[in-house]
């Protein structure tokens, strides 16, 4: 290995880096609100960045049939339990949220052509898929459970993940898609070319944890689910709903996993199951963060971006084989670390 | 009888099933059923981890990958004979198992988990990569099970051969369950804390039951491989694995019988989706996943139990009953010589971050003698209960106990001393009956291992067990109860069960958290008796409490507390008397 492939393997393993971090910071950040262990974090970067490819084909994007589903699924529960409680008010608020908005999305889709769009629009489109799902996954998968122990929302967890995976095999069919870059302008620094694309990511990345920084330092909001992470009961009494946080809580984590895969749906090929080992990858970062310091799992991911990036190089094949094995030896050092054994 | 006959009768008329099914089924069911008992033996193993220890697992497919590939390399490349390379592969498979139990007993539940799905994608990948394994094409040419000279290449055969090995497992396993060392890992689901204060070792009851749900895996590997005759990394995958769990679950997660349910359920399913599915989405594809996805969603929200209990109360349900008579008791430790000093507790400190919760504490218990502690709500009582017993140690002072030092050592070996207590939030197993919560207080009194359980080797000692947790049952005024469910109780008669449980353990100093709470008037003079009697026997009694009336009419000696400090110490008559309790307890005039 010379200097120059040295770089262009660390170039890469920073940029996969940067979006395992993002996800990392996710996953940490919703399992301190609800406890929830997110397994399906990564089918939002798969969901996110197949929702666009279909946008820029001209295609209709299957998401826009989950959104739709979930919606009324939602709609039917909250609407019967308010027609129950004889709360008629309640009922277009209901509406309009889990079902006009989901149309209005969807007729949108059907009556433009998406292809010919400007690039911000058909990423914003895609968003507007995407990231509402992430609430509605809670309140319909979640919600329910919420009181449950840690084990019981990690089975949900898995079972969402693999309903997701297969839902987007229906969608998207098995062929990869993998979109054209944001730009095409390209650095050269000494004897090595740095790719506009990287550059984007990078800097999109670090945007955003500066603005989740903020998030979570200025806003109401974000305040809320701090509290919430700290002391849940705590949080319930000073008048923040549980429901709510765990929204909030799941409709970042489904705004940085879509955000994430159109970052890198230019760089890598998308299949519909990519984003499993993607967020998985995210999570080997929050763990080695102890699932609880965003610091810590930030850097921890983009430490499992280099060794993926440089195990490829040295022994392709075992590439996932080397990542995920270092869980062990994280587990390991967490373990020593802890000084008293944790009530499950 | 009848109950346990009918058990029999059942128990027969399943076995005679499976008996004839071979003869009248057709091949495509015979292979459906071969599956079933496959998945089943796996998902066994996961109603023990996770119904029943409270911990659980992903990567119990790659778990039977290890039995297999170990068999099917180790007959392939070395021609080495199937029943040599069964205990090989599980032997791989336990080191593996322990070595991942090892990494995560000390983190919280959840990295278990983590770690397996972690584990489950880098050995699929490994079994996809190595060469010697054949790569994603895997392995063939496997050599077929010999019995007697007899080779088993039929599923038919076979059948007889795989539901043999789970009809062993599941009685092994219900054996397993039902004796101390089952019912110390049933005591893990509630917290380690009240398992390791009646001196279970927690982690060591962890890693055995993670190990042998792993090694159920391993024998199913290794049965695969030896049916199919070749192997290929995908059904050792981490979905194959998810797969599993959803058995378990779906079955019903905390019964043996559950397993096969479950993975009846899940089988059969699926070979109907793989039918279906196609022709309704018009295309093909992993697409049963989507509907076990939901329909597990499904499960955990509306019937987080199961499938089984459904079905349970068409079937007889075992209780543990003591036998009375021909039993013989337990062996019980020496007495302590009564006034000897039993406790001496020396500037004990407690402090979380900037908070002091005791602060200085010294006391001393002696034998035949109770001991108040009494303190405002606050004052630092049960701290320093979890400071003595070792439950939460101190962060400084000392603690001696029968002349030990005691302050650093776990709380399992402090109970091992003779030191056993109750918690103020009552810590019992609520589905387990009064007599099997109390005979987890006997843990250390008996010394018979897993195995030993499992082949019901252990029957002469656990009845010993069961008769000595019934003693304590009958002398704290439970007997009516017994075989009740101890969640069922009220809680004033829960505290009386976690009496009972910390006498089960023959104790020489008892510490009671509140004892009387909850209790009515008549039952309190019953407990204050009861504390008598123990005292006679020459046992040492510290004992928290807030009913003054109570306390000044038992205690020998009583200490005050107020903000984590030692306010008085003396006898009842002086501590009333004492204008700075009284203060402390009315508030005193600025």
């Amino acid at each position: 290995m010379d200097l120059q492939i040295a770089l262009l393997l660390g170039q890469d393993g920073v940029t996969n880096g940067a979006i395992y971090a993002l996800l990392a910071l996710a996953l940490v950040l919703v399992f301190a609100v609800t406890r929830v262990i997110f397994i399906p974090q990564g089918e939002f970067v798969a969901l996110g960045a197949l929702s666009l490819a279909s946008l820029q084909a001209d295609r209709l994007p299957g998401t826009v049939w989950l959104l739709l589903a979930m919606g009324a699924l939602i709609a039917l529960i909250d609407g019967s339990t308010a027609l129950r409680e004889r709360r008629y008010r309640r009922l277009p608020l209901i509406l309009l949220v889990n079902c006009g908005a989901p149309l209005l999305l969807a007729a949108t889709l059907l009556a433009v052509s998406s292809a010919g769009l400007p690039l911000p629009v058909q990423v914003l489109l895609a968003l507007m898929l995407v990231v509402p799902l992430g609430p509605m996954l809670y309140r319909l998968a979640y919600q329910p459970v919420a009181e449950a122990s840690v084990l019981v929302l990690l089975i949900v967890s898995v079972a969402v993940h693999v309903t997701l995976i297969g839902l987007g095999l229906f969608f998207f069919g098995a062929e990869g898609s993998r979109t054209p870059a944001f730009t095409d302008v390209s650095f050269e620094v000494g004897d090595t070319t740095l790719q506009g694309q990287t550059v984007l990511v990078l800097v999109a990345s670090v945007l955003l944890i500066v603005g989740l920084y903020f998030f979570f330092e200025r806003t109401l909001y974000g305040k809320a689910l701090r509290a919430t992470a700290m002391n849940r009961t705590g949080a319930r009494l000073m008048g923040i709903s549980a429901n709510l946080a765990g929204m909030l809580s799941f409709t970042l984590a489904a705004a940085i996993g879509a955000f994430s895969g159109i970052l890198i749906s230019p760089i890598t090929t998308i299949y519909y199951d990519s984003g499993f080992l993607i967020g998985l990858k995210g999570f080997v970062g929050a763990i080695i963060g102890g699932l609880a310091s965003y610091p810590v799992a930030a850097a921890g991911a983009v430490l499992v971006g280099l060794l993926e990036s440089y195990s490829s190089f040295w022994a392709s094949a075992f590439k996932e084989v080397i990542v995920f094995t270092l869980i062990i030896p994280v587990l390991l050092w967490r373990s020593l670390k802890t000084q008293h054994v944790e009530e499950g | 009888m009848k109950r346990s006959a009918w058990s029999t009768l059942l128990l027969l008329l399943f076995v005679g099933a499976l008996v004839v099914a071979p003869l009248v089924l057709p091949e495509f069911h015979i292979t459906l059923l071969n599956y079933i008992g496959l998945y089943a033996i796996v998902a066994l193993g996961l109603v023990m981890l996770t119904g029943v220890g409270g911990l659980t697992s992903f990567g119990q497919a790659a778990f039977a990958g290890l039995g297999a590939y170990a068999s099917a390399y180790l007959t392939t490349a070395y021609g080495v004979s199937p029943w040599l390379t069964l205990p090989t592969g599980l032997l791989v498979t336990a080191v593996v198992a322990l070595t991942l139990g090892l990494v995560t007993l000390r983190l919280s539940g959840h990295f278990l988990p983590l770690g397996t799905i972690a584990w489950g994608i880098s050995l699929y990948y490994l079994f996809g990569n190595l060469d010697a394994l054949g790569g994603h094409t895997g392995i063939t040419g496997i050599p077929p099970l010999h019995v007697l000279d007899r080779e088993i290449r039929s599923g038919r055969e076979f059948f007889y051969l795989i539901w043999a090995v789970l009809l062993v497992l599941i009685l092994a396993t219900r054996n397993l369950l039902d004796s101390r060392e089952g019912r110390a890992i049933r005591a893990l689901k509630g917290g380690s804390v009240m398992a390791e204060a009646m001196g279970v070792h927690t982690p060591r009851s962890k890693i055995v039951v993670f190990t042998v749900a792993a090694l159920y895996a391993g024998v199913s590997g290794w049965l695969y491989a030896h049916l199919q005759r070749f192997v290929n990394p995908t059904p050792f995958s981490l979905t194959q694995g998810i797969e599993y769990l959803f058995m378990a679950v779906v079955g019903g997660v905390s019964h043996v019988w559950g397993a096969i349910l479950g993975a009846g359920l899940i089988t059969v399913l699926r070979q109907w989706l793989q039918d279906w599915l196609p022709r309704l989405l018009g295309e093909s594809g992993n697409f049963e996943m989507i509907v076990f996805g939901l329909l597990m969603i499904l499960v955990l929200q509306r019937a987080r139990d199961g499938i089984w209990p459904m079905l349970q109360r068409f079937f007889p349900q075992r209780v543990v009953r003591a036998r009375t008579e021909g039993v013989a008791s337990l062996a019980r430790r020496p007495r302590p010589e009564p006034g000897s000093i039993l406790l001496e507790v020396t500037d004990a400190s407690k402090h979380f971050g900037g908070l002091v919760a005791n602060d200085r504490v010294s006391f001393r218990v002696r034998a035949s003698e109770i001991m108040a502690l009494i303190g405002p709500n606050g004052a630092g009582k049960s701290t320093l209960f979890n400071g003595v017993s070792g439950v939460d140690p101190l962060t400084s002072g000392s603690v001696s106990f029968r002349g030990e030092r005691v302050e650093s050592l776990p709380a399992r070996h402090i109970a091992r001393l003779g030191m056993s207590r109750t918690f103020q939030h009552v810590r019992l197993l609520p589905a387990m009956s009064v007599i099997e919560n109390v005979a987890i207080g006997a843990h250390l009194r008996g010394r018979k291992s897993f195995i030993a359980a499992a082949c019901r080797a252990d029957r002469e000692e656990d009845a010993r067990l069961l008769h000595e947790a019934a003693m304590q049952i009958e002398r704290c005024g439970l007997h009516e109860q017994m075989y009740e469910a101890a969640g069922s109780l009220p809680l004033g008669k829960q505290r009386l069960v976690e009496i009972a449980r910390a006498l089960a353990a023959d104790p020489c100093l008892l510490l009671l958290d509140e004892p009387a709470a909850g209790l009515r008037y008549l039952e309190k003079q019953a407990l204050a008796d009861l504390l008598r009697r123990l005292r006679g026997e020459g046992i040492g009694i510290l004992l928290v409490e807030h009913d003054m009336d109570f306390v000044m009419g038992l205690a020998d000696r009583v200490l005050v507390m107020e903000f984590g400090r030692k306010l008085a110490a003396g006898l009842p008559e002086e501590i009333q008397r004492n204008p700075a309790v009284v203060e402390a307890y009315l508030g005193g005039v600025e």
